[in-house]
Protein backbone atom coordinates (compact mmCIF):
# COMPACT_ATOMS: atom_id res chain seq x y z
CA UNK A 1 0.00 0.00 0.00
CA UNK A 2 1.28 3.41 -0.87
CA UNK A 3 -1.25 6.14 -0.21
CA UNK A 4 -4.23 5.67 2.09
CA UNK A 5 -7.00 8.16 2.81
CA UNK A 6 -8.99 6.99 5.79
CA UNK A 7 -12.19 8.82 6.70
CA UNK A 8 -10.85 12.15 5.53
CA UNK A 9 -13.07 15.18 6.16
CA UNK A 10 -12.32 18.81 5.46
CA UNK A 11 -14.29 21.84 6.49
CA UNK A 12 -13.55 25.54 6.53
CA UNK A 13 -14.64 27.78 9.40
CA UNK A 14 -17.35 30.26 8.51
CA UNK A 15 -18.99 33.16 10.28
CA UNK A 16 -21.50 30.70 11.74
CA UNK A 17 -20.28 27.12 12.21
CA UNK A 18 -18.25 25.62 9.42
CA UNK A 19 -18.60 24.67 5.78
CA UNK A 20 -18.03 20.99 4.99
CA UNK A 21 -16.05 20.59 1.76
CA UNK A 22 -15.13 16.89 1.97
CA UNK A 23 -17.00 14.20 3.85
CA UNK A 24 -15.53 10.80 4.72
CA UNK A 25 -13.21 10.25 1.79
CA UNK A 26 -11.72 6.74 1.66
CA UNK A 27 -9.49 5.36 -1.04
CA UNK A 28 -5.98 4.14 -1.56
CA UNK A 29 -3.38 4.00 -4.30
CA UNK A 30 -1.01 1.06 -4.63
CA UNK A 31 2.49 1.39 -5.96
CA UNK A 32 2.37 1.86 -9.72
CA UNK A 33 -1.39 2.34 -9.83
CA UNK A 34 -3.14 5.00 -11.90
CA UNK A 35 -6.19 6.35 -10.10
CA UNK A 36 -8.54 9.09 -11.27
CA UNK A 37 -10.80 11.29 -9.19
CA UNK A 38 -13.76 12.36 -11.31
CA UNK A 39 -16.14 15.12 -10.31
CA UNK A 40 -17.80 18.30 -11.47
CA UNK A 41 -16.48 21.76 -10.71
CA UNK A 42 -16.51 22.65 -7.04
CA UNK A 43 -16.86 19.05 -5.86
CA UNK A 44 -13.64 19.32 -3.86
CA UNK A 45 -11.20 17.56 -6.18
CA UNK A 46 -8.43 20.08 -5.76
CA UNK A 47 -8.95 20.00 -2.02
CA UNK A 48 -8.32 16.24 -1.97
CA UNK A 49 -5.14 16.81 -3.91
CA UNK A 50 -3.93 19.59 -1.63
CA UNK A 51 -4.52 17.37 1.38
CA UNK A 52 -2.52 14.55 -0.19
CA UNK A 53 0.25 16.97 -1.13
CA UNK A 54 0.37 18.17 2.48
CA UNK A 55 -0.44 21.77 1.55
CA UNK A 56 -3.50 21.55 3.80
CA UNK A 57 -4.55 19.23 6.60
CA UNK A 58 -7.72 17.19 7.12
CA UNK A 59 -10.20 18.32 9.77
CA UNK A 60 -10.81 14.67 10.48
CA UNK A 61 -9.43 11.32 9.40
CA UNK A 62 -5.95 10.26 8.40
CA UNK A 63 -3.77 10.35 5.32
CA UNK A 64 -0.76 8.04 5.32
CA UNK A 65 1.88 7.71 2.66
CA UNK A 66 4.20 4.72 2.81
CA UNK A 67 2.96 4.03 6.31
CA UNK A 68 3.72 7.52 7.65
CA UNK A 69 1.14 10.24 8.27
CA UNK A 70 1.38 13.14 5.81
CA UNK A 71 2.78 16.06 7.82
CA UNK A 72 3.48 18.59 5.07
CA UNK A 73 4.60 18.93 1.49
CA UNK A 74 7.54 16.86 0.30
CA UNK A 75 9.31 15.83 -2.86
CA UNK A 76 7.98 12.25 -2.61
CA UNK A 77 4.62 13.63 -3.83
CA UNK A 78 5.14 15.65 -7.00
CA UNK A 79 2.36 17.95 -8.07
CA UNK A 80 1.23 19.56 -11.32
CA UNK A 81 -1.23 22.36 -10.80
CA UNK A 82 -4.42 23.16 -12.63
CA UNK A 83 -3.04 26.56 -13.58
CA UNK A 84 0.29 26.94 -15.32
CA UNK A 85 2.86 27.26 -12.59
CA UNK A 86 6.23 27.50 -14.30
CA UNK A 87 8.64 30.07 -12.89
CA UNK A 88 8.37 32.81 -15.51
CA UNK A 89 11.94 34.07 -15.02
CA UNK A 90 13.50 30.64 -15.59
CA UNK A 91 13.94 28.93 -18.93
CA UNK A 92 12.21 25.63 -19.58
CA UNK A 93 15.41 23.74 -18.73
CA UNK A 94 15.95 25.77 -15.55
CA UNK A 95 12.38 25.02 -14.53
CA UNK A 96 12.99 21.31 -14.97
CA UNK A 97 16.21 21.59 -12.96
CA UNK A 98 14.54 23.60 -10.18
CA UNK A 99 13.52 20.72 -7.91
CA UNK A 100 16.81 18.87 -8.31
CA UNK A 101 18.68 22.01 -7.34
CA UNK A 102 16.48 22.47 -4.29
CA UNK A 103 17.36 18.93 -3.30
CA UNK A 104 21.05 19.70 -3.71
CA UNK A 105 21.89 17.22 -6.45
CA UNK A 106 25.39 17.57 -7.94
CA UNK A 107 25.50 19.98 -10.85
CA UNK A 108 26.53 17.41 -13.41
CA UNK A 109 23.69 15.11 -12.46
CA UNK A 110 21.22 17.98 -12.61
CA UNK A 111 22.35 18.78 -16.12
CA UNK A 112 22.11 15.21 -17.32
CA UNK A 113 18.72 14.57 -15.76
CA UNK A 114 17.37 17.86 -17.08
CA UNK A 115 18.33 16.89 -20.60
CA UNK A 116 16.83 13.46 -20.05
CA UNK A 117 13.46 14.72 -18.84
CA UNK A 118 13.24 17.38 -21.53
CA UNK A 119 13.71 14.51 -23.95
CA UNK A 120 11.05 12.44 -22.16
CA UNK A 121 8.44 15.17 -22.65
CA UNK A 122 9.61 15.74 -26.21
CA UNK A 123 10.89 19.27 -25.69
CA UNK A 124 14.63 18.85 -26.02
CA UNK A 125 14.94 21.85 -28.32
CA UNK A 126 12.80 24.16 -26.18
CA UNK A 127 15.09 24.04 -23.14
CA UNK A 128 16.39 27.58 -23.62
CA UNK A 129 13.01 29.23 -23.99
CA UNK A 130 11.11 31.21 -21.37
CA UNK A 131 7.66 29.94 -20.34
CA UNK A 132 5.89 32.82 -22.06
CA UNK A 133 7.49 31.67 -25.30
CA UNK A 134 5.91 28.21 -24.94
CA UNK A 135 2.38 27.13 -25.84
CA UNK A 136 0.03 25.98 -23.09
CA UNK A 137 0.61 22.32 -23.93
CA UNK A 138 4.37 22.76 -23.88
CA UNK A 139 4.17 24.57 -20.55
CA UNK A 140 2.22 21.75 -18.97
CA UNK A 141 4.69 19.21 -20.35
CA UNK A 142 7.54 21.17 -18.79
CA UNK A 143 5.61 21.26 -15.51
CA UNK A 144 5.26 17.48 -15.70
CA UNK A 145 8.95 17.10 -16.51
CA UNK A 146 9.80 19.31 -13.54
CA UNK A 147 7.67 17.18 -11.23
CA UNK A 148 9.15 13.94 -12.59
CA UNK A 149 12.72 15.17 -12.34
CA UNK A 150 12.34 15.65 -8.59
CA UNK A 151 11.83 11.86 -8.37
CA UNK A 152 8.44 11.62 -6.70
CA UNK A 153 6.90 8.28 -5.77
CA UNK A 154 3.44 9.61 -6.45
CA UNK A 155 2.51 12.09 -9.16
CA UNK A 156 -0.45 14.33 -8.38
CA UNK A 157 -2.08 15.88 -11.44
CA UNK A 158 -4.80 18.48 -10.91
CA UNK A 159 -6.69 18.80 -14.20
CA UNK A 160 -3.37 19.18 -15.99
CA UNK A 161 -4.92 19.42 -19.44
CA UNK A 162 -8.05 21.36 -18.52
CA UNK A 163 -6.89 24.56 -20.17
CA UNK A 164 -5.78 22.94 -23.44
CA UNK A 165 -7.82 22.64 -26.60
CA UNK A 166 -9.22 19.30 -27.62
CA UNK A 167 -6.56 18.13 -30.05
CA UNK A 168 -3.63 18.96 -27.83
CA UNK A 169 -5.48 17.48 -24.90
CA UNK A 170 -5.83 14.16 -26.70
CA UNK A 171 -2.17 13.99 -27.60
CA UNK A 172 -1.24 14.96 -24.03
CA UNK A 173 -3.40 12.14 -22.73
CA UNK A 174 -1.56 9.65 -24.92
CA UNK A 175 1.70 11.16 -23.80
CA UNK A 176 0.75 10.80 -20.14
CA UNK A 177 -0.34 7.21 -20.59
CA UNK A 178 2.94 6.25 -22.25
CA UNK A 179 4.87 8.10 -19.60
CA UNK A 180 3.10 6.18 -16.87
CA UNK A 181 3.82 2.88 -18.59
CA UNK A 182 7.49 3.75 -19.01
CA UNK A 183 8.09 5.00 -15.49
CA UNK A 184 5.84 2.79 -13.40
CA UNK A 185 4.92 5.77 -11.22
CA UNK A 186 1.84 5.93 -9.04
CA UNK A 187 -0.50 8.59 -10.38
CA UNK A 188 -3.50 10.41 -8.95
CA UNK A 189 -5.24 12.26 -11.76
CA UNK A 190 -7.95 14.78 -11.05
CA UNK A 191 -10.38 15.53 -13.82
CA UNK A 192 -13.92 16.49 -14.70
CA UNK A 193 -13.49 14.85 -18.11
CA UNK A 194 -15.10 11.39 -18.24
CA UNK A 195 -13.14 10.39 -21.35
CA UNK A 196 -9.88 11.31 -19.74
CA UNK A 197 -10.59 9.29 -16.62
CA UNK A 198 -11.76 6.24 -18.59
CA UNK A 199 -8.87 6.38 -21.03
CA UNK A 200 -6.07 6.66 -18.54
CA UNK A 201 -6.99 5.33 -15.13
CA UNK A 202 -7.17 1.81 -13.77
CA UNK A 203 -9.54 2.90 -11.07
CA UNK A 204 -11.98 5.81 -10.95
CA UNK A 205 -13.60 7.37 -7.92
CA UNK A 206 -16.59 9.58 -8.61
CA UNK A 207 -16.89 12.60 -6.35
CA UNK A 208 -20.30 14.16 -5.68
CA UNK A 209 -20.41 17.80 -4.59
CA UNK A 210 -21.58 19.63 -1.45
CA UNK A 211 -20.04 18.12 0.53
CA UNK A 212 -17.51 16.28 -1.62
CA UNK A 213 -17.88 12.54 -1.15
CA UNK A 214 -17.11 9.43 -3.14
CA UNK A 215 -20.36 7.99 -4.46
CA UNK A 216 -18.97 5.39 -6.76
CA UNK A 217 -15.73 3.55 -7.48
CA UNK A 218 -15.06 1.48 -10.54
CA UNK A 219 -12.20 -0.49 -12.03
CA UNK A 220 -11.37 0.04 -15.69
CA UNK A 221 -9.47 -2.41 -17.87
CA UNK A 222 -9.56 -1.47 -21.51
CA UNK A 223 -6.96 -2.43 -24.06
CA UNK A 224 -4.97 0.78 -24.40
CA UNK A 225 -2.86 -0.46 -27.31
CA UNK A 226 -4.48 1.96 -29.74
CA UNK A 227 -5.90 4.90 -27.88
CA UNK A 228 -7.44 6.51 -30.95
CA UNK A 229 -9.39 3.35 -31.66
CA UNK A 230 -10.27 2.93 -28.00
CA UNK A 231 -11.92 6.34 -27.92
CA UNK A 232 -14.37 5.17 -30.56
CA UNK A 233 -14.84 1.54 -29.51
CA UNK A 234 -18.31 0.39 -28.44
CA UNK A 235 -17.40 -0.85 -24.93
CA UNK A 236 -15.68 2.46 -24.22
CA UNK A 237 -18.60 4.53 -25.45
CA UNK A 238 -21.09 2.43 -23.49
CA UNK A 239 -19.10 2.83 -20.30
CA UNK A 240 -18.83 6.52 -20.96
CA UNK A 241 -22.55 6.88 -21.54
CA UNK A 242 -23.33 5.05 -18.35
CA UNK A 243 -20.94 7.17 -16.31
CA UNK A 244 -22.29 10.36 -17.86
CA UNK A 245 -25.84 9.38 -16.92
CA UNK A 246 -24.72 8.72 -13.38
CA UNK A 247 -23.05 12.13 -13.12
CA UNK A 248 -26.08 13.86 -14.58
CA UNK A 249 -28.30 12.23 -11.98
CA UNK A 250 -25.93 13.42 -9.27
CA UNK A 251 -26.28 16.98 -10.47
CA UNK A 252 -30.03 16.50 -10.94
CA UNK A 253 -30.65 15.49 -7.35
CA UNK A 254 -28.84 18.57 -6.16
CA UNK A 255 -30.44 21.30 -8.17
CA UNK B 1 7.93 48.03 -31.98
CA UNK B 2 5.21 45.83 -33.40
CA UNK B 3 2.74 48.68 -33.45
CA UNK B 4 4.87 50.20 -36.19
CA UNK B 5 4.18 47.29 -38.49
CA UNK B 6 1.12 48.83 -40.06
CA UNK B 7 3.02 51.96 -41.10
CA UNK B 8 6.21 50.30 -42.22
CA UNK B 9 5.53 51.13 -45.86
CA UNK B 10 5.75 54.87 -45.25
CA UNK B 11 9.00 56.21 -43.91
CA UNK B 12 7.82 59.59 -42.64
CA UNK B 13 4.81 58.23 -40.82
CA UNK B 14 7.13 55.62 -39.40
CA UNK B 15 9.44 58.19 -37.85
CA UNK B 16 6.58 60.25 -36.51
CA UNK B 17 4.94 57.27 -34.87
CA UNK B 18 8.08 56.15 -33.09
CA UNK B 19 7.45 56.78 -29.37
CA UNK B 20 10.76 58.54 -28.88
CA UNK B 21 10.48 60.96 -31.74
CA UNK B 22 7.01 61.99 -30.65
CA UNK B 23 8.30 62.63 -27.14
CA UNK B 24 11.12 64.70 -28.57
CA UNK B 25 8.62 66.63 -30.64
CA UNK B 26 6.67 67.52 -27.51
CA UNK B 27 9.80 68.84 -25.85
CA UNK B 28 10.85 70.80 -28.95
CA UNK B 29 7.41 72.37 -29.21
CA UNK B 30 7.63 73.84 -25.71
CA UNK B 31 11.21 74.90 -26.34
CA UNK B 32 10.16 76.59 -29.57
CA UNK B 33 7.34 78.39 -27.80
CA UNK B 34 9.76 79.60 -25.16
CA UNK B 35 12.28 80.81 -27.77
CA UNK B 36 9.57 82.61 -29.77
CA UNK B 37 8.04 84.39 -26.81
CA UNK B 38 11.39 85.56 -25.48
CA UNK B 39 12.59 86.74 -28.89
CA UNK B 40 9.38 88.73 -29.44
CA UNK B 41 10.30 90.66 -26.33
CA UNK B 42 6.77 90.75 -24.93
CA UNK B 43 7.94 89.44 -21.54
CA UNK B 44 10.60 91.11 -19.46
CA UNK B 45 14.00 89.35 -19.70
CA UNK B 46 14.05 89.25 -15.94
CA UNK B 47 10.99 87.03 -15.84
CA UNK B 48 11.69 84.98 -18.93
CA UNK B 49 15.36 84.67 -19.87
CA UNK B 50 16.07 83.63 -23.43
CA UNK B 51 17.34 80.12 -24.21
CA UNK B 52 20.66 81.72 -25.18
CA UNK B 53 20.96 83.41 -21.78
CA UNK B 54 20.29 80.12 -20.01
CA UNK B 55 22.84 78.41 -22.24
CA UNK B 56 25.39 81.08 -21.38
CA UNK B 57 24.69 80.68 -17.67
CA UNK B 58 25.32 76.98 -18.12
CA UNK B 59 28.60 77.60 -19.91
CA UNK B 60 29.72 79.96 -17.21
CA UNK B 61 28.92 77.54 -14.40
CA UNK B 62 30.56 74.69 -16.28
CA UNK B 63 33.72 76.71 -16.76
CA UNK B 64 33.85 77.58 -13.07
CA UNK B 65 33.35 73.93 -12.22
CA UNK B 66 30.35 74.90 -10.16
CA UNK B 67 27.76 72.96 -12.13
CA UNK B 68 29.65 69.70 -11.77
CA UNK B 69 30.34 70.32 -8.08
CA UNK B 70 26.62 71.00 -7.44
CA UNK B 71 25.62 67.97 -9.42
CA UNK B 72 27.97 65.72 -7.51
CA UNK B 73 26.76 67.09 -4.19
CA UNK B 74 23.07 66.58 -5.01
CA UNK B 75 23.53 63.17 -6.61
CA UNK B 76 25.56 61.96 -3.62
CA UNK B 77 22.78 62.94 -1.25
CA UNK B 78 20.07 61.35 -3.37
CA UNK B 79 21.92 58.10 -3.84
CA UNK B 80 23.08 57.92 -0.24
CA UNK B 81 19.60 58.47 1.17
CA UNK B 82 17.94 56.26 -1.39
CA UNK B 83 20.40 53.39 -0.96
CA UNK B 84 19.79 53.50 2.79
CA UNK B 85 16.05 53.49 2.20
CA UNK B 86 16.24 50.53 -0.21
CA UNK B 87 18.50 48.65 2.18
CA UNK B 88 15.83 48.85 4.89
CA UNK B 89 12.77 48.64 2.61
CA UNK B 90 13.76 45.39 0.86
CA UNK B 91 14.02 43.16 3.94
CA UNK B 92 11.22 44.98 5.78
CA UNK B 93 8.85 44.87 2.81
CA UNK B 94 9.55 41.19 2.20
CA UNK B 95 9.06 40.37 5.88
CA UNK B 96 5.77 42.29 5.99
CA UNK B 97 4.55 40.70 2.78
CA UNK B 98 5.36 37.20 3.96
CA UNK B 99 4.25 37.51 7.58
CA UNK B 100 0.66 38.48 8.36
CA UNK B 101 1.34 39.34 12.00
CA UNK B 102 4.16 41.71 11.12
CA UNK B 103 2.05 43.24 8.37
CA UNK B 104 -0.89 43.89 10.70
CA UNK B 105 1.47 45.36 13.26
CA UNK B 106 3.28 47.77 10.95
CA UNK B 107 1.01 48.55 7.99
CA UNK B 108 -1.20 51.13 9.77
CA UNK B 109 1.90 52.78 11.24
CA UNK B 110 3.60 53.06 7.86
CA UNK B 111 0.31 54.18 6.37
CA UNK B 112 0.21 57.14 8.75
CA UNK B 113 3.90 57.99 8.39
CA UNK B 114 3.58 57.91 4.64
CA UNK B 115 1.07 60.75 4.74
CA UNK B 116 3.30 63.00 6.80
CA UNK B 117 5.00 65.26 4.24
CA UNK B 118 8.72 64.59 4.44
CA UNK B 119 9.72 68.29 4.10
CA UNK B 120 7.90 68.92 7.39
CA UNK B 121 10.60 66.83 9.04
CA UNK B 122 13.33 69.27 7.97
CA UNK B 123 13.10 71.51 11.07
CA UNK B 124 13.31 68.49 13.34
CA UNK B 125 16.23 67.02 11.41
CA UNK B 126 18.08 70.34 11.58
CA UNK B 127 17.51 70.55 15.34
CA UNK B 128 18.73 66.97 15.80
CA UNK B 129 21.58 66.80 13.34
CA UNK B 130 22.51 70.35 12.32
CA UNK B 131 22.96 71.37 8.71
CA UNK B 132 25.53 68.78 7.57
CA UNK B 133 25.03 65.97 5.12
CA UNK B 134 23.33 63.62 7.58
CA UNK B 135 19.98 65.46 7.88
CA UNK B 136 19.68 65.71 4.08
CA UNK B 137 20.39 62.01 3.61
CA UNK B 138 17.95 61.19 6.41
CA UNK B 139 15.29 63.36 4.82
CA UNK B 140 15.51 61.36 1.60
CA UNK B 141 15.55 58.18 3.65
CA UNK B 142 12.36 59.16 5.51
CA UNK B 143 10.70 60.48 2.39
CA UNK B 144 11.11 57.27 0.40
CA UNK B 145 11.29 54.49 3.01
CA UNK B 146 7.56 54.08 3.58
CA UNK B 147 6.63 54.09 -0.08
CA UNK B 148 9.43 51.68 -0.97
CA UNK B 149 8.49 49.33 1.87
CA UNK B 150 4.77 49.29 1.16
CA UNK B 151 5.28 48.76 -2.57
CA UNK B 152 7.64 45.85 -1.97
CA UNK B 153 5.24 44.41 0.58
CA UNK B 154 2.45 44.50 -1.99
CA UNK B 155 4.62 42.78 -4.59
CA UNK B 156 5.39 39.98 -2.12
CA UNK B 157 1.72 39.56 -1.23
CA UNK B 158 0.87 38.93 -4.86
CA UNK B 159 3.40 36.19 -5.50
CA UNK B 160 1.10 33.46 -6.93
CA UNK B 161 0.57 30.73 -4.35
CA UNK B 162 1.14 28.04 -7.01
CA UNK B 163 4.74 29.20 -7.38
CA UNK B 164 5.30 28.92 -3.63
CA UNK B 165 3.52 25.60 -3.33
CA UNK B 166 5.31 24.12 -6.33
CA UNK B 167 8.64 24.83 -4.65
CA UNK B 168 7.40 23.11 -1.49
CA UNK B 169 6.26 20.00 -3.37
CA UNK B 170 9.62 19.87 -5.14
CA UNK B 171 11.41 19.57 -1.82
CA UNK B 172 12.04 23.26 -1.09
CA UNK B 173 12.48 24.57 2.45
CA UNK B 174 11.12 27.84 3.83
CA UNK B 175 14.47 29.56 3.26
CA UNK B 176 14.46 28.47 -0.39
CA UNK B 177 11.14 30.21 -0.91
CA UNK B 178 12.64 33.58 -0.08
CA UNK B 179 15.74 33.36 -2.23
CA UNK B 180 14.48 31.25 -5.11
CA UNK B 181 10.84 32.24 -5.53
CA UNK B 182 9.89 35.48 -3.77
CA UNK B 183 13.04 37.50 -4.47
CA UNK B 184 13.24 36.78 -8.20
CA UNK B 185 9.50 37.27 -8.61
CA UNK B 186 9.43 40.76 -7.08
CA UNK B 187 12.59 42.16 -8.72
CA UNK B 188 10.75 43.85 -11.62
CA UNK B 189 8.18 45.42 -9.31
CA UNK B 190 10.85 46.51 -6.85
CA UNK B 191 12.81 48.15 -9.66
CA UNK B 192 9.68 49.92 -10.80
CA UNK B 193 8.94 51.10 -7.27
CA UNK B 194 12.47 52.45 -7.01
CA UNK B 195 12.13 54.20 -10.33
CA UNK B 196 8.95 55.96 -9.24
CA UNK B 197 10.17 56.84 -5.75
CA UNK B 198 13.46 58.14 -7.07
CA UNK B 199 11.51 61.12 -8.38
CA UNK B 200 10.42 61.88 -4.82
CA UNK B 201 14.02 61.63 -3.68
CA UNK B 202 15.01 64.28 -6.21
CA UNK B 203 12.26 66.58 -5.07
CA UNK B 204 13.37 66.20 -1.49
CA UNK B 205 17.05 66.86 -2.06
CA UNK B 206 16.23 70.12 -3.79
CA UNK B 207 13.91 71.12 -0.97
CA UNK B 208 16.57 70.30 1.61
CA UNK B 209 19.17 72.31 -0.28
CA UNK B 210 16.83 75.26 -0.66
CA UNK B 211 16.47 75.35 3.12
CA UNK B 212 20.03 74.86 4.24
CA UNK B 213 23.10 73.79 2.29
CA UNK B 214 26.56 74.84 1.17
CA UNK B 215 26.27 73.41 -2.30
CA UNK B 216 23.98 71.43 -4.58
CA UNK B 217 21.54 72.30 -7.34
CA UNK B 218 18.89 73.47 -4.90
CA UNK B 219 21.35 75.78 -3.19
CA UNK B 220 22.31 77.28 -6.54
CA UNK B 221 18.69 77.99 -7.32
CA UNK B 222 18.06 79.71 -4.02
CA UNK B 223 21.21 81.85 -4.47
CA UNK B 224 20.08 82.75 -7.98
CA UNK B 225 16.80 83.95 -6.53
CA UNK B 226 18.63 86.29 -4.21
CA UNK B 227 20.42 87.92 -7.18
CA UNK B 228 17.38 87.78 -9.47
CA UNK B 229 19.30 85.51 -11.86
CA UNK B 230 16.33 83.81 -13.50
CA UNK B 231 18.65 82.42 -16.17
CA UNK B 232 20.40 80.41 -13.44
CA UNK B 233 17.07 79.28 -11.98
CA UNK B 234 15.99 78.05 -15.41
CA UNK B 235 19.33 76.31 -15.82
CA UNK B 236 18.97 74.54 -12.46
CA UNK B 237 15.44 73.39 -13.24
CA UNK B 238 16.43 72.07 -16.66
CA UNK B 239 19.45 70.22 -15.29
CA UNK B 240 17.35 68.63 -12.55
CA UNK B 241 14.79 67.54 -15.13
CA UNK B 242 17.43 66.01 -17.38
CA UNK B 243 19.11 64.12 -14.53
CA UNK B 244 15.75 62.78 -13.42
CA UNK B 245 14.96 61.62 -16.92
CA UNK B 246 18.34 59.90 -17.22
CA UNK B 247 17.82 58.05 -13.94
CA UNK B 248 14.36 56.99 -15.07
CA UNK B 249 15.75 55.71 -18.36
CA UNK B 250 18.53 53.93 -16.50
CA UNK B 251 16.00 52.03 -14.40
CA UNK B 252 13.97 51.18 -17.47
CA UNK B 253 17.04 49.87 -19.24
CA UNK B 254 18.06 47.79 -16.25
CA UNK B 255 14.57 46.36 -16.21
CA UNK B 256 14.65 45.50 -19.92
CA UNK B 257 18.04 43.87 -19.55
CA UNK B 258 17.50 41.93 -16.34
CA UNK B 259 13.78 41.23 -16.35
CA UNK B 260 12.91 40.53 -19.95
CA UNK B 261 10.61 37.79 -18.69
CA UNK B 262 8.28 40.31 -17.06
CA UNK B 263 7.81 42.47 -20.11
N1 LIG C 1 -9.79 28.14 1.66
C1 LIG C 1 -11.10 27.90 1.45
N2 LIG C 1 -12.04 28.46 2.25
C2 LIG C 1 -13.35 28.23 2.03
N3 LIG C 1 -13.83 27.48 1.03
C3 LIG C 1 -12.95 26.89 0.20
C4 LIG C 1 -11.54 27.07 0.36
N4 LIG C 1 -10.92 26.36 -0.61
C5 LIG C 1 -11.89 25.78 -1.33
N5 LIG C 1 -13.11 26.09 -0.86
C6 LIG C 1 -14.40 25.62 -1.42
O1 LIG C 1 -14.35 24.22 -1.52
C7 LIG C 1 -15.09 23.77 -2.64
C8 LIG C 1 -14.28 22.79 -3.42
O2 LIG C 1 -13.16 23.44 -3.97
P1 LIG C 1 -12.12 22.70 -4.91
O3 LIG C 1 -11.17 23.72 -5.42
O4 LIG C 1 -11.54 21.54 -4.18
O5 LIG C 1 -13.07 22.19 -6.07
P2 LIG C 1 -12.68 21.47 -7.45
O6 LIG C 1 -13.46 20.23 -7.53
O7 LIG C 1 -11.21 21.38 -7.60
O8 LIG C 1 -13.27 22.49 -8.50
P3 LIG C 1 -12.72 22.89 -9.95
O9 LIG C 1 -13.07 21.76 -10.87
O10 LIG C 1 -13.47 24.14 -10.26
O11 LIG C 1 -11.24 23.10 -9.82
C9 LIG C 1 -15.48 25.00 -3.42
O12 LIG C 1 -16.86 25.24 -3.22
C10 LIG C 1 -14.65 26.11 -2.81
O13 LIG C 1 -15.35 27.31 -2.82
MG1 LIG D 1 -9.78 22.28 -8.85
Amino acid sequence: MDLILDGVCKSYPQSRGSLAILDDINFSIHTGQFVALLGSSGSGKSTVMRLVAGLEFPSNGRITFDGLPVGGPGSDRGMVFQKYSLYPWLTAAQNVAFGMELQGLPRLEVRERTAYFLEVVGLRDAGGRLPRELSGGMQQRIAIARALAAQPKLLLLDEPFGALDLQIRESMQEFLYQLWQQTGLSVLLITHDIDEALLLAQQIHVLAPRPGRIVRSLMVDFDHGDMMALRLSTPFLERRQELANGLRQLDGTLT
Amino acid sequence: MTSLGTFSGRGRRHLLVHPWSLGLLGILLVFGLWATISSLGVVDQLFLPSPAAVFLAGQEQLAQGQLVADLVASIRRVFGGFALSALVAIPLGIAMGANTTLCRLLEPLLGILRYMPAPAFIPLLIIYFGVDELPKILLIFIGTLFFNTLMIMDAVKFVPSELIETALTLGGKRADLLTRVIAPYIIPQALDAFRVNMAAAWNLVIVAELVAAEDGLGKRISLAQRFLRTDQIFLGLIVIGIIGLLIDLGFRMLMRRRCSWAQ
